[in-house]
């Protein structure tokens, strides 16, 4: 039979099942072959903390969402244009998401009573007219994969547990995927179980086939490749590409990784990839808790490598004393929070944004810490490189912010070439560099370990091992200089304000910031920080679509601010901040700057949604101007 | 070979140094700064005499310390050193330790420090066996805070924090070294000079930890806390000297020189005090430190008082070799970089690996 082909722009699809489904896996390998198509993409996977919640019932329920298109993209979009739902919790969990006129494709296999109860419905939904709003395909996709696999003899469970293959395959025919990444990941993966493999490739060729012939789907979708800037893609999530920043700021400074670390949701893949690529000369240590993990990690640094440790909110709670430690001590290290939601143990599994005050002023006296966060899931890479460069170059701990959405989250990222890295030149201390008088009155070489580079404001790195520069430091106050303990009062207030001063140091070597402004007519900035940029980015589209003007800055850098921020602020009638929590960067910027922000703040675990944000970016540009004609335009916005 | 002989297999990676340093070499610019009559300022005098010893270069030794009195430890050596937090000195030691072969790596810690705030760091460095030497002052008492009863500190003791009496149960340091796995475990004594070295020798001969219990007399504090093993007329009843090979015998000497009292297996299994006089020479418990099973050292480190102390072991309770955490984590870093070739190759096709794709 012909099938209709129709053109999309871009599609939104979510998988969604229970959590033993492998829902996360059927979205990836959807991911890579998009991606191998040569779409742009955005994904964002949903899963519960639980590993196995009880089976059938809403907690229970993962999804993975992906968002496709043949232009350059932002989000993982706000609501998904179809729904493959897998089970009746899945479904209604799902549904809330889904707006009238969308696809649902409804696995229909366990829409038994038993299980329509377990998800909370009095009737079938697949049989009463409560899903007539919608475009509803019922399909018996686990029925079909066991009568697809049954040549291989599996138990029905293992034969059942190949649906997800076979959903997999049908929702690849629909939209034209190449299916090559598809089948030679499934040999690999089941290479050591040839009839589980046999039966994930069966299933996912019958899924595919199954699209081409039955009248149920009668049209087939095409979603040409977006134009991307020229070079080699792959796609990345941001623990992947946040690792890989690791090993390359390693390779860059040539100095060894030390991660010291603790394992924590959502940031321990960090933790599995490091201790994959030791032949980089890279040490993970994974300690007996938080507090540990950061402490060698400081050791390490104090020994010569480049102490990092990784963690989520609860875990910086605990590593605030000995980050302290590295502000007194003056040593690089790098710390880094994929933000969960908080307070407490809160979302494990969830994104937010809300740790950004605790890494600013987390902890004792006053300790200032840079503050470094990536964007989107292959701008980690970048990030972590940058978080490197600057813990090495002024001897600071310095705190990398990333999110799980970020973490979890993928694109394709266009795999950078190395000349495009910076140098870190970790500069050890070799000689002495001052002249003493000993008790005799005689000159003698000395080195003090405070002695401050003029330009940086960064102290000395003497490592042990260098004969002549031995020295002992702690987290009592030092003297200015020399280091030994100090308890004057006029040597404290300048140490106080030396240490602050050494990191707003770092905004000299900061490039000015990129303000998106098309039309240089904007009366309203948008100013957003981490992985809320692709919502922002993709609310100002709507907003200028819909012939207004805006303008927007993303802030990589956090602590300390660019230097030409004050200055931009200045140029705008508004500034609104979206942000992950309740206005953390809002408190900030109005602390600093004296400029009364409009926050957007929704911490509900998930992405800002843009079509919401578009709107209230509207809002404020007809408060600002009193030009708009609210009602039309807000429809146009919305849209 | 014993492994209190040259080389130390604890110190091989270390660089040596053919200039014959002393003492005084050791010695920092900084003024000690104890109260009068502390037991560290004789630890100290130990520890600045013996390291010329070990014939280690000065710059590849590195002291850490926690927060207490004992903890100012690293000011006062010329050597590398980190006066850290309270309790995380292990830890902070771990990555010193791991990341660098060649250094020789020592962490000073109280009973504070060690026991209470820093307990978990502590035994979890012993069950990992890094090569650390752990020299841990225990006078049973939290002297830079003025004064609390610590976890080593007696039940019943009246401090400021407890004016009615501690009814807290302490820890016995060396029988929490063993149940956490340690591979060498001693206790010494401040005023002990000769033993106090000997032991230092040893624990930095052992490559892996090694946790020293000093007994160590605040005398501001708790004066007096181990005079039962100070005092001339108690000292021959208290101390249970521990010696490799020799059978365990203490008490006051009898004609024939020795102790009368001595140490065998009771019958629950442990060990037990007897008169030498109700058995026979022969049954008396042989110390063997190099036992694989700690049951026996254990049983042994029971003898010490928990309360006011009136009797306690001293010497080198267990020593026995297993491999260390670092060198195992440095191993597998040597064997993944084997014959690999340059880490800039390597890291541009670690990052374009995966399914990629070009665009032109
Ligand atoms: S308080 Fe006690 S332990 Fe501390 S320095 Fe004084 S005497 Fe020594």
């Amino acid at each position: 039979m012909a099938k209709q082909v129709k053109q999309l722009d871009r599609v939104i699809i979510r998988f969604a099942g229970d959590s033993g489904d492998g829902m996360q896996l059927t979205g990836d390998r959807f991911t890579q072959e998009s991606a191998a198509f040569g779409n742009d993409l955005m994904t964002l996977p949903n899963f519960p903390a639980e590993i196995r919640a009880p089976q059938g019932t809403l907690p229970g329920v993962s999804s993975f969402q992906v968002h496709f298109a043949d232009h350059d993209i932002l989000t993982a979009g706000d609501s998904p244009d179809v729904l493959v739902a897998m089970n009746p919790a899945a479904l209604k969990a799902n549904l809330p998401d889904m707006k009238p006129g969308t696809s649902l494709i409804v696995d229909s296999h366990d829409f038994t009573a038993r299980n329509l109860t377990k998800a909370g419905y009095a009737d079938n939904p697949l049989e009463d007219s409560s899903l007539a709003d919608y475009a509803l395909s019922v399909v018996d996709l686990t029925g079909m994969t066991v009568e697809a696999v049954k040549e291989f003899g599996l138990s029905r469970k293992d034969a059942a547990r190949a649906k997800n293959m076979f959903a997999l395959g049908l929702l690849s025919w629909m939209y034209g995927r190449p299916i090559e990444t598809t089948l030679a990941f499934l040999e690999k993966r089941f290479a050591k179980a040839p009839d589980i493999r046999d039966a994930n490739l069966t299933a996912f060729k019958a899924g595919w086939n199954f699209g081409e012939t039955t009248e149920t789907f009668a049209v087939q979708y095409e979603i040409k490749p977006a134009p991307m800037s020229a070079g080699t893609y792959r796609n990345i999530t941001g623990n992947l590409a946040l690792a890989y920043g690791l090993v390359a700021g390693g390779v860059q400074s040539g100095l060894p990784i030390f991660l010291g670390t603790y394992p924590i949701t959502p940031a321990s893949d960090i933790l599995h990839e490091l201790s994959k690529h030791k032949r980089f000369g890279i040490t993970t240590f994974q300690a007996e808790d938080e507090i540990a993990g950061i402490g060698a990690a400081l050791g390490a640094s104090f020994a010569g490598s480049l102490g990092v440790t990784s963690t989520s909110g609860p875990g910086i709670a605990l590593k605030s004393e000995t980050i302290g430690l590295a502000v007194m001590t003056e040593l690089p290290l790098l710390v880094i929070d994929v933000q969960r939601g908080g307070p407490s143990t809160g979302l494990p599994t969830k994104t937010e944004q809300a740790d950004l005050l605790q890494a600013m002023f987390g902890r004792n006296g006053e300790a200032p810490v840079p503050i470094v966060a990536p964007q989107s899931p292959g701008d980690c890479f970048d990030a972590a490189v940058e978080a490197i460069r600057i813990a090495v170059t002024y001897r600071t701990p310095v705190m990398l912010l990333s999110d799980g959405y970020l973490a979890n989250g993928s694109e394709p990222w266009r795999i950078p070439e190395l000349d495009e890295l910076p140098e870190i030149d970790p500069a050890f201390a070799t000689g002495t560099n001052h002249e003493s008088v000993d008790k005799e009155g005689n000159a003698k070489p000395d080195f003090w370990p405070y002695l401050r580079d003029e330009e940086t404001l960064a102290r000395p790195w003497a490592i042990p091992g260098t004969a002549g520069l031995e020295h002992r430091i702690g987290g009592l106050e030092k003297g200015d200089g020399h280091g030994n303990i100090s308890y004057d009062p006029g040597n404290h207030d300048y140490m106080v304000r030396i240490r602050q001063a050494k990191v707003d140091r770092i905004a000299d070597s900061l490039p000015p910031l990129e303000v998106d402004d098309p039309s240089g007519k904007a009366k309203v900035l948008v100013l957003g920080w981490g992985s809320t940029y692709g919502p922002i980015g993709a609310a100002c589209r709507r907003v200028r679509k819909a012939g207004y003007d805006v303008a927007q800055v993303h802030l990589r850098h956090l602590n300390p601010f660019p230097k030409d921020l004050g200055e931009i602020l200045k140029q705008y009638d508004a500034v609104m901040v979206p942000e992950m929590n309740l206005g953390q960067l809002s408190l900030l910027i109005r602390a600093k700057y004296l400029v009364d922000v409009v926050g957007y703040n929704h911490v509900r675990g998930l992405p800002l949604k843009a079509a919401e944000l578009a709107e209230s970016i509207t809002d404020l540009i007809s408060t600002t101007t009193g030009t708009l004609d609210h009602d039309v335009h807000q429809e146009e916005v919305a849209r | 070979m014993t492994t209190t002989e040259l080389p130390f297999p604890g110190l091989s990676g270390v660089p040596t140094t053919e200039d014959k340093l002393t003492g005084k070499d050791f010695t920092s610019d900084q003024e000690v700064r104890w109260c009068p009559g502390c037991g560290d300022y004789a630890v100290l005098k130990a520890v600045q005499s013996f390291l010329p010893d070990l014939g280690l270069r000065r710059e590849n030794i590195v002291f850490v310390s926690g927060i207490g009195c004992s903890s100012r430890f690293p000011y006062y050596l010329e050597t590398y050193g980190m006066h850290s937090i309270h309790g995380r000195a292990p830890a902070i030691a771990t990555g010193i330790a791991t990341s660098r072969e060649d250094l020789s790596v020592w962490v000073v810690t109280g009973d504070g420090d060690a026991l209470s705030i820093g307990g978990n760091h502590l035994i979890h460095a012993m069950r990992r066996n890094v090569n650390l030497k752990i020299l841990l002052f225990n006078n049973r008492i939290y002297g830079l805070t003025k004064g609390q009863y610590s976890p080593t500190s007696e039940p019943g003791k009246v401090t400021k924090s407890t004016p009615a009496g501690s009814v807290d149960h302490p820890f016995n340091p060396v029988s929490l070294a063993l149940g956490a796995e340690g591979t060498f475990v001693a206790r010494t004594v401040d005023s002990d000079r000769k033993h106090l070295t000997s032991v230092l020798s040893a624990a930095a001969a052992h490559r892996g930890t090694a946790l020293v219990e000093i007994y160590q007399n605040c005398p501001i504090f708790n004066d007096g806390a181990f005079d039962a093993i100070k005092q001339p007329d108690t000292k021959a009843d208290a101390i249970i000297p521990l010696v490799q090979g020799e059978p365990i015998r203490f008490g006051v000497p009898q004609e024939d020189g020795k102790g009368s009292k001595g140490i065998v297996r009771s019958a629950s299994g442990g060990v037990e005090v007897v008169q030498t006089a109700d058995v026979a020479e022969s049954d008396l418990l042989v110390h063997d430190a190099h036992a694989d099973d700690p049951s026996t050292a254990f049983a042994l480190s029971r003898l010490t008082d928990a309360g006011v102390l009136h009797q306690s072991p001293i010497g080198i309770f267990r020593q026995v070799q297993r491999p260390t955490y670092d060198d195992q984590a440095r191993e597998q870093i040597v064997t993944a970089s084997a014959g690999q070739g340059d880490q800039r190759q390597a890291l541009a096709s670690l990052i374009s690996g995966g399914d990629t794709w070009t665009v032109v």
